[in-house]
């Protein structure tokens, strides 16, 4: 049995003739999976498009970059949360951000629900813990405030999938910092050791306070961001660059939000 | 296997695959040709339709999924021999050279003023950035845009 | 001198923007394409490739695919009615893959079958057993003695081999720069993809609706492969979405009539788009080594360059593209002293052929970036050392061709150096900076640079061939009173030459009502709709054909002058006239292309601003501005759509279109990763129109459609070396290019101006 949500992954699949499901059932007027829930905690239903990420308070202004920065409007319209989820292409550009938020993944099935942090999620292009009987039913975080964005590179200024993404948040209430890197790798990737780097200065400095980072800190903080990268030569760029630019994404989010309380 | 489509404010029915997309059904069963055929991956947007007023490609939606829904294309646009605003601006602004994606472009702008009835520039090129024309370099098509704009879309 | 009564203006005349007649049923979508035609019970084609780039065939088992359900037909090259093979210069390419495969992608069986879904599913359930040959899939190593031989093992690979000797060949300079330049593959990408209805005949014959540039030459070539002769095949153009020189060869025309008259029902093909990177030739990738010297206060005194283009497996238009990169190599700039050398070679790469511009967009990006290498090593500004030496009526390109007629090179520099340049960025919205919707910067690491580039090239068909085109003008009464009907063979690919016909026809005959009607075999050929060529050749036949009419129906006035007559009473009975143009004869070429080869030439600038985020090295085209010679403009609007639309392709060569390969298979053949501008990548163009009107041409309209192509890419590519100080040598420029600085080299060591079958590898 295959899911249909938004369809801007199957359909391709479909249209090429490179897959033929015997059962498919399409899951994208069900309302149970719309819900949108925000107040501290946010729960995401996998049924929330693209178009409504932009247009709603969504509890995390990274995802709301992310989602800008899908395809067109004809694909916000179509594509979902929980397509970006199951689909688990390196390249999605949810993803990042929902890494970078320590999110949680919702499973459900007759035997109930399942609850698999995203870290845990993904094992792979494509490939994800998710099982047969069990169907995306959303995601869930904790709202960490303002501090977070979310940036990419392709060679075309829409419509592009990313050569490279990167979601940074800055978490203060819980004195975090997450970084998620899409297209860097089999999986999406954290960056434990620039995100380990950056919590220590701003736990040196104080969480709640404004502060300027030297620009030693922010190339040391891109530098770190890179190391994490596992990335390979393909059609859309190079390992090199791909490690050269996620250094330079790294320092200019962190420039970015650095400031934000 | 048998569908049930609501099209252009009609009810109609059509015999279909069960892998088919909207795009297909609408052109090859429903003989709608004005949606087009181009990329079949959502990259170009030739095949812009509106499904419960969302714009959408047509191509990746599952034509058994559309069942139920309100289709429109691009064929609903004009009334006879009357173009719509959208349609007289392209026409005028001459933004329609080989005119393959322009039914798409057409139907997008009318989304478009629908919800932005003055966009800038900006806005437009945001809004029209999953409609791909090789012919034009969209010089004039931003240019039909903003004469509809000063149409008044709905007139 | 008009016909109609003076009182009624008409609307629509040359020189005024009218709206395309065609527009109204495109904006409803009513207008039918190639992909759209249908008729009741037709059939579906499909195609089986080759995944190897180059073996033999040991064996093709069609037994399963043809025992399957609804299926009616499956051709293998046994099954083929002739031997006959096609090709738009040289036949070459045989119709289905005959114990050999070349490229990876090459027709090797065809099915028709009740639906499209049975008939691809068919063509996946042959069997074939391939033996894997080694394959060349770099030009210059198939130049060389040790390369395996693709066809006829006498040419060694070269398809053409042109060489231009101007002047002294081995002339000094005072100042001389160097470099090597690659131009990667580019994709017409016409949004409309392959289609093609076939129906046959009664008489054994069939007919073709087809979205095609030139429905003559298709017919040339389709009707010995099916075994038929002519009369019996005949064309009908469809609606054609977009061609770019995709169109020119024949792709599925062959395959579509064989399926029809093995079923003796109607069948239809239409490639997807993955297919139709496979099934159509692409622009030829260039490999160039230039020399430019100069004088000391910036007078060019020589160039010489090697050019290698990749031909891939089959010749298409290969000759043409070599003759016209060899001719133009050198630009619009006076140039005493020349020695270009060019080859085009077979590799086992999908083949090339036509795209706009083709031969001199290569050219010009080599050229260019030496004049602006020049321009750094003299201390000279390159817009002022281009002016200095461009061509002036009188003046010899380096083919030893005087440029008659109007050559204004200088004009159109300096035009298009007085146009506004764009303010200053004030804004720090991601949309409007390099990486757009990525929200990649906010202003951090922009820079902005300028460039500047001028390209030259030919209208019409050159070196002897016989360029012409037939039209017939009608004028009659029907219900609406006066009519003027227009028939050509002249295909409308969506450049407007249905309007330029129409507006011809109006203005000379003095008739608001026009009717173009759609082009077929029934009447003789136009030409393609190529090489900028339809509104000389076409919209002259139209114009000589009108010039007739209006001869008889003043003699019909006996002595009165037309304007003070009701023409609807000379028209007892219809006035019609059946004329074909041709342009003036150009020479063979020689030796050493020293002769009057080209019929006249086409001339722009372009100047880029572009801003570059050097950090990332992604790019965002800020404003392009363009002067062009078009001698003069028929309809204004349709132009500026021209020069508009083709910058938008020279963009895209610019920064992002590149058909990847490895071992000779496209790694992109989608609209996801083959990448083609969007509205947020194509900045604002400003644009002059010069208007000095060519003698030998209708009201001296010159052809507009490739110049905007040409000088477009290099012009963008020079304001990014502006921007960033890198050497970028390759087009498409990647962002690796910019951040690292990689240089693109061959891995050959080629002196320019020397044969590049002597080439050495570097180690």
């Amino acid at each position: 049995m295959t899911l249909l949500a938004g369809g801007t992954d199957l359909m391709v699949d479909l249209n090429f003739g490179r897959k033929r499901p015997e059962r498919v059932v399409a899951i994208d007027r069900v309302p149970e999976l719309s819900h949108l829930e925000g107040n501290g905690h946010v729960r995401m239903g996998a049924g929330v498009t693209y178009t409504r990420m932009l247009a709603e308070d969504v509890g995390s202004a990274a995802l709301r970059e992310a989602a800008r920065t899908v395809g067109s409007p004809q694909i916000r319209n179509a594509g979902t949360l929980g397509g970006n989820i199951a689909t688990s292409s390196p390249a999605g550009d949810t993803l990042p951000v929902l890494a970078a938020l320590d999110a949680v993944v919702v499973l459900r099935s007759k035997q109930g629900e399942r609850r698999v942090p995203f870290a845990q999620f993904m094992t792979g292009p494509k490939k994800n813990v998710r099982r047969a009987d069990e169907l995306v039913v959303g995601a869930e975080w904790d709202d960490a405030g303002p501090a977070q964005t979310f940036m990419k590179v392709g060679t075309r200024n829409a419509m592009v999938i990313a050569i490279a993404g990167l979601a940074l948040v800055v978490d203060r209430p819980r004195r975090r910092v997450g970084v998620g890197l899409g297209s860097c790798g089999p999986t999406i990737l954290r960056a434990p050791q620039a995100e380990a780097f950056a919590a220590a200065i701003f736990e040196a400095h104080g969480w709640d306070r404004h502060l300027t980072p030297s620009d030693a800190e922010l190339k040391e903080f891109g530098r770190l961001v890179a190391t994490a990268a596992r990335p390979i030569d393909d059609v859309r760029g190079t390992a090199a660059y791909r490690r050269h630019v996620l250094a330079v994404m790294g320092e200019r989010a962190l420039a970015r939000v650095w400031s934000i309380t | 296997m048998r569908l049930r489509l609501q099209v252009n404010g009609t009810e109609r029915e059509a015999e279909a695959r069960e892998h088919e997309s909207l795009l297909t059904v609408l052109r090859e069963r429903l003989g709608l040709w004005g949606s087009k055929n181009a990329c079949e991956q959502g990259e170009c947007g030739s095949c812009s339709v509106l499904m419960d007023g969302d714009l959408v490609c047509a191509c990746l939606v599952l034509a058994g999924a559309a069942e139920g829904r309100d289709v429109r294309t691009v064929e609903d646009l004009a009334a006879g021999e009357h173009l719509h605003p959208v349609q007289r601006a392209f026409v005028d602004a001459g933004a329609v050279q080989c005119g393959f994606c322009t039914p798409g472009f057409i139907v997008a702008t009318a989304a478009l003023l629908r919800d932005n009835p003055e966009p800038s520039d900006a806005e437009i090129r945001e809004a029209l950035s999953g409609n791909i024309c090789r012919c034009t370099g969209y010089g004039k098509i931003l240019e039909a845009v903003h004469r509809s704009a000063a149409q008044g879309y709905t007139s | 001198m008009t016909i109609a009564p003076p009182k009624t203006r008409l609307r629509g005349v040359v020189g005024e923007s009218a709206p395309r007649a065609d527009a109204p049923p495109k904006v409803k979508g009513e207008f039918l394409y190639g992909s759209d035609l249908s008729r009741e019970g037709m059939l579906h084609g499909a195609t089986l490739r080759s995944p190897h780039a180059h073996a033999r065939i040991a064996r093709i088992d069609v037994a399963a695919a043809r025992a399957m359900p609804g299926v009616r037909a499956v051709l293998t090259s046994d099954d083929l009615p002739t031997r006959e093979k096609f090709g738009l210069m040289r036949a070459d390419q045989p119709v289905l893959a005959t114990r050999v495969v070349r490229y990876v992608g090459e027709p090797v069986a065809i099915v028709a079958a009740d639906d499209p879904e049975q008939a691809r599913l068919a063509a996946r359930a042959i069997k074939v057993e391939y033996e894997a040959l080694s394959a060349v899939t770099d030009a210059v190593a198939a130049l060389q003695a040790d390369a395996p031989k693709l066809h006829d093992p006498k040419d060694g690979n070269v398809i053409e081999d042109v060489r231009v000797v101007h002047g002294d060949p081995d002339a000094r300079a005072d100042v001389v720069v160097e470099g090597e330049y690659e131009v990667a593959m580019q994709d017409q990408a016409a949004l409309g993809p392959e289609a093609g209805l076939a129906i046959p005949g009664q008489d054994g014959g069939v007919t073709l609706h087809i979205a095609t540039q030139w429905l003559h030459e298709d017919l040339r070539q389709i009707a010995p492969c099916l075994g038929l002769p002519e009369e019996k095949v005949r064309l009908v153009l469809a609606g054609v979405g977009g061609a770019f020189g995709a169109r020119e060869d024949v792709t599925l025309q062959i395959h579509v009539c064989l399926l029809a008259l093995a079923t003796k029902r109607a069948v239809r093909m239409t490639y997807g788009r993955e297919e139709s990177f496979y099934g159509h030739v692409h622009r030829h990738p260039a490999r160039m080594w230039y020399r430019h010297g100069a004088t000391r206060d910036g007078r060019l005194v020589f160039v010489r360059a090697t050019i290698v283009l990749d031909g891939g497996a089959y010749a298409s238009s290969t000759f043409a593209v070599v003759a016209n990169a060899a001719c133009f190599g050198a630009g619009p700039y006076r140039v005493p002293n020349a020695l270009i050398h060019a080859v085009g070679a077979y590799t086992n790469n999908p083949p090339t052929g036509a795209m706009r511009g083709f031969g001199a967009v290569q050219s010009c990006f080599g050229y260019e970036a030496q004049m602006d290498k020049l321009a750094a090593a003299l201390g000279i500004d390159p817009v002022e050392l281009r002016a200095r030496n461009a061509l002036e009526n009188g003046d010899r390109i380096i083919t030893d061709q005087p440029i008659e007629g109007s050559a204004p090179v200088a004009e159109v520099i300096r035009r298009c150096a007085a146009l506004p340049l764009p303010p200053r960025r004030s804004s720090n919205d991601p949309l409007e900076l390099p990486g757009g919707a990525g929200n990649l910067t906010h202003g951090e690491g922009v820079k902005r640079g300028v460039g500047f580039a001028v390209g030259l090239k030919n209208v019409c068909y050159s070196h002897a061939f016989d360029d012409f085109s037939t039209a017939r003008v009608r004028v009659e009464r029907d219900q609406g009173g006066v009519v003027a009907r227009v028939h050509t063979a002249a295909s409308e690919v969506g450049q407007g030459i249905v309007l330029v016909c129409e507006q011809i026809a109006r203005t000379e005959l003095g008739v608001q009502r026009v009717i173009v009607e759609t082009p077929d075999t029934t009447i003789g050929s136009a030409g393609s709709s190529s090489a900028s060529r339809q509104t000389w050749m076409t919209g002259g036949a139209v114009l000589a054909a009108c010039r007739e009419v209006k001869a008889e129906l003043a003699k019909r006035a006996r002595g009165r002058r037309l304007e003070d007559v009701d023409v609807a009473e000379l028209l007892g009975t219809p006035v019609e006239r059946v004329v074909t143009h041709r342009h003036r004869p150009t020479e063979k070429r020689n030796d050493t292309t020293q002769n009057d080869g080209h019929v006249a030439f086409l001339f722009a600038a372009h100047r880029a601003v572009v801003d570059v985020d050097v950090d990332t090295g992604l790019v965002k085209v800020v404003q392009i501005a363009t002067a062009q010679d078009v001698g003069k403009a028929i309809n204004p609007l349709a132009v500026i759509g021209q020069l508009e639309g083709g910058i938008a392709q020279g963009l895209g060569l610019a920064v992002m279109e590149e058909v990847q390969l490895k071992d000779g298979a496209v790694r992109n053949a989608s609209f996801t990763d083959y990448l083609l501008p969007t509205m947020l990548d194509m900045p604002p163009v400003v644009c002059d129109l010069i208007e000095f009107p060519h003698p030998d041409a209708p009201y001296g309209a010159k052809g507009v459609g490739e110049p905007p192509t040409i000088s477009s890419t290099p012009a963008i590519v020079a304001a990014i070396r502006a921007a960033t100080g890198r050497a970028l040598e390759r087009v498409p420029v990647r962002p690796d290019d910019i951040v690292f600085g990689t240089s693109s080299r061959s891995g050959w060591r080629v002196v320019a101006g020397d044969d590049p079958r002597g080439a050495e590898r570097v180690r």
